[in-house]
């Protein structure tokens, strides 16, 4: 083989062997989930392909309600995160110092134990003879015999707790980037610290807003142990109906279609917060 | 860095152009600065509460199944955490599916990153966004559509698909981790080792290898943590095989035995000891580096 070949044939030689990982255990699962989609039957005789698309038409309209809460508690998940991980990745990037390691170490400490046990570890802070909510209680922040867990707040608390990591770590990357002499540049020429913030620190950030928000807002609207642990039947999402469709009901055809209405909706998602983020951020960049 | 300037009573104006606004020291700077300090510590206090009542709750001396009220201080289940055989089990398990998912993951994505940093060949975009798809699914997805495919072609799940799964979405991870560190090299020192006669081989083994191991290293750790956290992909595609988070939901139903917080802290102890090894040595080259070259 002569050298100009071997040199072309070298790169799909290293992008092989992955490539075809994900084309067998992820592109052709996610193609044939839709083709699972379509099909029709019960769990005793099998399902074969019927090309029947008023699935994805029953599942919308059978669990339309999970679907929404799915999207408002990762929405409202989302926001928190950005509302409490902002100012912590700002502290951590512009004034923590040396205390700048501690307080990464102290962001990522929940990656080192297991996601479940955390979330279990809710339901304990959370329980109704447990110490939030006796002082909820004393405060009037909650009825006599009102309960934190087993509600949509719980439910959000334990979602925005488990994904802030994701938030507060690319916005962290994002501003430590920033020179500070810009801001001294911005104040120097007699921008307000207000506006020196929302002129130059927030667009500089958006970066990192954009990656943060995708990796808390996708993983929330599949997540489902939240739910199992710290809600009720009344706080189900879809991640829920898809897990419980699959592996308990063996409805396969319904649990594809709203898997794979999930996932489109999610593409859809980041694509339109691609485009206005991206937008904005021209528009910033022209003024 | 910040310049203390003297407080600023009547004269507003005159201390304005002295000291434009972002370089005082004043008390609404302070203010500022404090809020946000506290704002800080109170998030951190969020994230850390739930780990501090795990392992608090590892030297509970619980009665009954439940482990979900302080009834005092005991070490029983520190010295047998693995009395339970199912317990046992689902930690082995799911410490074999890490480190098996971790080496192939690592080696697959590590060779994707070069050649997609490396080889700017056509279609390399369409490749770069196909791998970053499964980062942007829900994991549900992915455990649903693997279950569906394993389903379809009469696989039976267990240990192997598991493994299967894992490689699935933690390849991506290798590859994005692994490029990042590609990306800040310098191709430069690459062509010097082959200038000077070494064969591509020896050049990607002496030069290239050595310098993106830090970005390798981290990736499969990275990897590896994933992979033994991971739920939900797992339960899809687990069959009857036990891993240590699906043993933790499973147990959450009949209340969930203090021997796993004593296995979560062990492993947090652990963690933390490895990382503040890791310090202690990047510390030690660092200065040996200096100490090398006194220019």
């Amino acid at each position: 083989m002569s050298l100009q070949r071997r040199r072309k044939l070298l790169p799909w030689l290293f992008i092989g062997p992955g490539l075809l990982w994900l084309l067998i255990f992820f592109l052709y699962p996610l193609l044939n989930q839709a083709s699972v989609s379509l099909m029709s039957g019960n769990p005793e005789q099998g399902y074969d392909l019927t090309w029947t698309f008023s699935n994805y038409w029953d599942a919308i309209s059978e669990y339309k309600e999970q679907f929404g809460r799915s999207i408002l508690y990762a929405g409202i998940s989302t926001v928190l995160c950005l509302i409490i991980g902002f100012p912590l990745a700002y502290f951590a990037a512009f004034h923590a110092g040396r205390w700048k390691n501690l307080i990464l170490l102290l962001i990522i400490l929940p990656f080192f134990m297991s996601y479940v046990l955390r979330t279990v570890a809710w339901q304990l802070i959370l329980s109704d003879d447990g110490t939030v909510v006796s002082v909820f209680r004393t405060l009037g922040l909650l009825s006599d015999d009102g309960r934190l867990l087993a509600s949509s707040t719980a439910v959000i608390a334990g979602i925005t707790y488990n994904f802030l990591p994701f938030m507060a770590l690319p916005l962290y990357v994002a501003l430590e980037k920033i020179d500070p002499r810009l801001l001294e540049a911005a104040t120097d020429l007699y921008a307000s610290r207000a506006t020196a913030f929302r002129k130059v620190t927030v667009p500089l950030a958006l970066p990192g807003i954009f990656a943060g928000s995708l990796l808390t807002f996708i993983p929330a609207c599949g997540d489902f142990i939240n739910a199992a642990l710290l809600g009720t039947p009344q706080q189900y999402m879809i991640g829920n109906v898809i897990q419980s469709k699959f592996l308990n009901i063996l409805d396969y055809p319904q649990a594809a279609a709203l898997s794979f209405t999930l996932m489109l909706f999610i593409l859809v998602g980041i694509f339109l917060y691609a485009r206005l983020l991206g937008a904005r951020n021209l528009t910033q960049a022209a003024v | 860095m910040t310049i203390e300037a003297p407080p600023a009573a009547g004269r507003a104006v005159e201390e304005e152009i002295a000291a434009p606004p972002g370089r005082g020291g004043s008390s609404r700077d302070r203010l500022r600065h404090g809020a946000l300090a506290v704002w800080s510590a109170l998030a951190l206090l969020y994230l850390f509460i739930p780990i501090f009542i795990v392992v608090l709750f590892s030297f509970n001396d619980n009665q009954g199944r439940f482990n979900f009220t302080w009834q005092g201080f005991t070490l029983r289940h520190w010295t047998d955490p693995f009395a339970d055989p199912d317990l046992a089990r689902a930690l082995v398990n799911s410490v074999e599916i890490a480190l098996i998912s971790m080496a192939i993951a690592t080696a697959l994505g590590t060779f994707m990153a070069m050649a997609l940093v490396r080889y700017r060949s056509r279609g390399r975009s369409a490749i770069d966004f196909f791998v970053f798809m499964p980062l942007a699914s829900p994991e549900v997805v992915l455990g649903a559509s693997l279950l569906a495919m394993f389903l379809t072609l009469n696989i039976n799940t267990g240990f192997v698909t598991i493994v299967i799964a894992h490689v699935m979405f933690t390849v991506s991870y290798v590859v994005v981790t692994v490029k990042a560190r590609l990306e800040g090299m310098d191709r430069h020192i690459e062509e010097a080792a082959m200038d000077l006669g070494a064969s591509e081989w020896t050049a990607f083994r002496k030069v290239t290898l050595p310098m993106i191991f830090p970005g390798v290293a981290a990736a499969a750790m990275l990897s590896a943590a994933i992979s033994f956290d991971d739920y939900v992909i797992t339960a899809f595609n687990a069959g009857q095989t036990q891993t240590f988070p699906l043993f933790i939901f499973g147990a959450t139903r009949q209340g969930v035995p203090a021997e796993v917080n004593v296995l979560a802290t062990m492993l947090l102890v652990v963690v933390l000891i490895l990382m503040g090894l890791n310090v202690m040595v990047q510390r030690r080259l660092a200065r040996r580096d200096r100490a090398a070259q006194p220019a």
